[in-house]
């Protein structure tokens, strides 16, 4: 198969099989994808479904059992020796002991970035998340939505252009998350980076992608993909539109018929 | 106020009722040597007499608290610090070679918990040996560890440090096995998508994290000490520290002074636990910990 030169991710006949105590599970199966350059992918389905499971194969830290996957053209592993992607975790995951700069210079330290440099690329990031005069804060000093927007700035401070979010707003409450979500689609408008993002909330995946990817569970496998005819300018009062209600619907539906063999 | 109601007064109240029952053991455990004085010197007292009297023993079975305290200031205070009746003198020997062996142990114990979190055969091989270091009795070791060392010329402090050395590495060792191991998952697998060295995960992450459980241990570890170096001076025939103090109190029944020096040792030990303890605060204060 020949991947074209714009593809960030390309996954075909992809399958995980976990070796348990209870024998065999199978997290993800035959999985057909390729995810363009500057894209916003999100994966939505219920829990069990394997969509942390995929993100969690492009970022090497789950090896595949079956099919090939290729990122930026490479296996995931050389990618991420590349350090092709940053990796936004459902918890901040911050250094307790570490100011809010210092986390985000983490990465810039480990990749050996100078000090100068450092401080340069601290400054963007904290400014593109709005965090710009929390810098000396510890973690424990901010909001979880605050924390988590540290994170984002961690994971785009060395400037990879892929960002893989596994359901980052997932814990804080509906109106932080709406803001971050805006703040997030801003975010992407600017930097051009391609994001692929976990979520278990239809507003939110239709909110922010141009491509939905909604999976179904036992074995994890892709169930439907709607590409998103919403404009690249979305309020939030996009969301109780005609249009975006459709799409919606369309999400609901895919989870639905994924869902039904269960029942 | 609050602090005087939730930890002054139940402390206080605690230690009242143990100076009390203090004071009717030393009057019961006194007694009987008492009668037999009072018997031969034909006399026989009142109650309230023969109370003060068996208080009051030059070398008392169970010396009361008041004899025990004016003893202890007497020989702390008010005693030149390089006099041999200093409690002061003998404390810092034994404080001397508590520090050492502390040091020497705390060294130890982390160069194996590096090692065990590191290498698997380490962890396999070594943890068992280990725990079974630690079921030896201490009292059995520490003359042959000093007679070993005296042999081959080895005397004084570093014999003594050394059996402070083997009790205080264990706490510290199973403390940062388990320090260097708590970093959560998730942080490692941040690491790993960095695509971070081990060196850099260690620096950056594993002992960061195990700080808190270091200054836990290292609290443990330093009283063990303690007592590892007082352990140390009783075979030894030591002339100095703590250990000696309390061996040559038992051969001449000087069991004031033995009391006496009992009390020095735990106040040596109070100050090393407080100490390490606020060397831990100060650290992860600095390092971001939220104030309790």
């Amino acid at each position: 198969m020949k991947i074209k030169e714009t593809s960030v991710v390309s996954a075909s006949g992809l399958g995980l099989t976990f070796e348990t105590g209870d024998g065999p599970v199978r997290a993800l199966s035959d999985v057909d994808l390729t995810i363009g350059k500057g894209e916003f992918v999100s994966f939505i389905g219920p829990s069990g479904c394997g969509k942390t499971t995929f993100l969690r194969v492009i970022a090497d830290l789950e090896k595949p059992t079956e099919g090939t996957i290729l990122v930026n053209g490479m296996t995931p592993e050389q990618a991420r020796e590349r350090r092709a992607y940053g990796y936004v975790f459902q918890a901040a995951a911050l250094f307790p002991w570490r100011t809010i700069d210092r986390n985000v210079a983490l990465p810039l330290e480990i990749m050996g970035v100078g000090r100068d440099e450092q401080q340069a690329r601290i400054r963007r990031t904290m400014d593109l998340v709005n965090l710009t005069s929390f810098g000396n804060k510890y973690p424990w000093q901010l909001s979880g939505g605050m924390q988590q927007r540290a994170s984002i700035a961690r994971a785009l401070a060395f400037d990879a252009d892929l960002l893989l979010m596994d359901e980052p707003f997932g814990a804080l409450d509906e109106i932080v998350r709406d803001h971050l979500n805006e703040q997030l689609l801003e975010l992407w408008a600017r930097t051009e980076k391609t994001i692929c993002f976990v979520t278990h909330s239809i507003p939110e995946a239709v909110y922010l992608s141009t491509r939905i990817i909604v999976m179904s569970p036992r074995p994890g496998r892709v169930s439907d993909v709607i590409h998103s005819t919403l404009p690249s300018e979305r309020p939030l009062d996009i969301r109780e539109t005609p249009e975006f209600l459709a799409i919606a619907a369309r999400v609901r539906d895919g989870l639905r018929a994924g869902h039904s063999y269960e029942d | 106020m609050d602090r005087a109601r939730d930890s002054i007064l139940p402390v206080s109240a605690i230690l009242a009722g143990v100076v009390a029952v203090w004071y009717v053991g030393a009057v019961l455990f006194n007694a009987p040597f008492q009668r037999d004085l009072d018997r031969r010197a034909g006399e026989s007292p009142g109650i309230a007499e023969f109370v003060g009297r068996t208080l009051s023993q030059p070398k008392p079975t169970l010396p009361a608290p008041h004899q025990v305290a004016s003893n202890f200031f007497e020989n702390t205070f008010l005693r030149p610090v390089t006099s041999n009746r200093s409690l002061v003198y003998h404390s810092w020997v034994t404080l001397a070679s508590t520090l050492l062996g502390f040091a020497f142990g705390t060294a130890l114990g982390v160069a194996i918990a590096v090692g065990i979190v590191h290498l698997t055969t380490l962890d396999r091989s070594l943890m068992p040996w280990i725990i079974a270091s630690q079921t030896i009795p201490i009292l059995a070791i520490a003359p042959m560890v000093i007679v070993v060392f005296a042999s081959i010329g080895i005397t004084g402090i570093i014999p003594k440090a050394l059996i402070s050395t083997y009790l205080s590495f264990f706490p510290v060792a199973v403390g940062m096995v388990k320090g260097l191991r708590s970093p959560e998952l998730t942080h490692l697998d941040l690491m790993h998508t960095y695509n971070a060295s081990r060196p850099q995960t260690f620096w950056k992450l594993r002992v960061p994290a195990s700080v808190p459980f270091l200054f836990a241990s290292m609290k443990v570890a330093i009283a063990a000490s303690l007592v590892g170096a007082i352990v140390g001076e009783l075979p030894t025939g030591a002339v100095a520290g703590i250990g000696a103090k309390l061996l040559s109190g038992s051969y001449y029944s000087q069991t004031i002074d033995m009391w006496a020096a009992l009390v020095a040792g735990s106040v040596v030990a109070a100050l090393l636990v407080t100490l390490v303890g606020a060397a831990g605060r100060l650290v992860e204060r600095s390092m971001g910990a939220r104030p309790a």
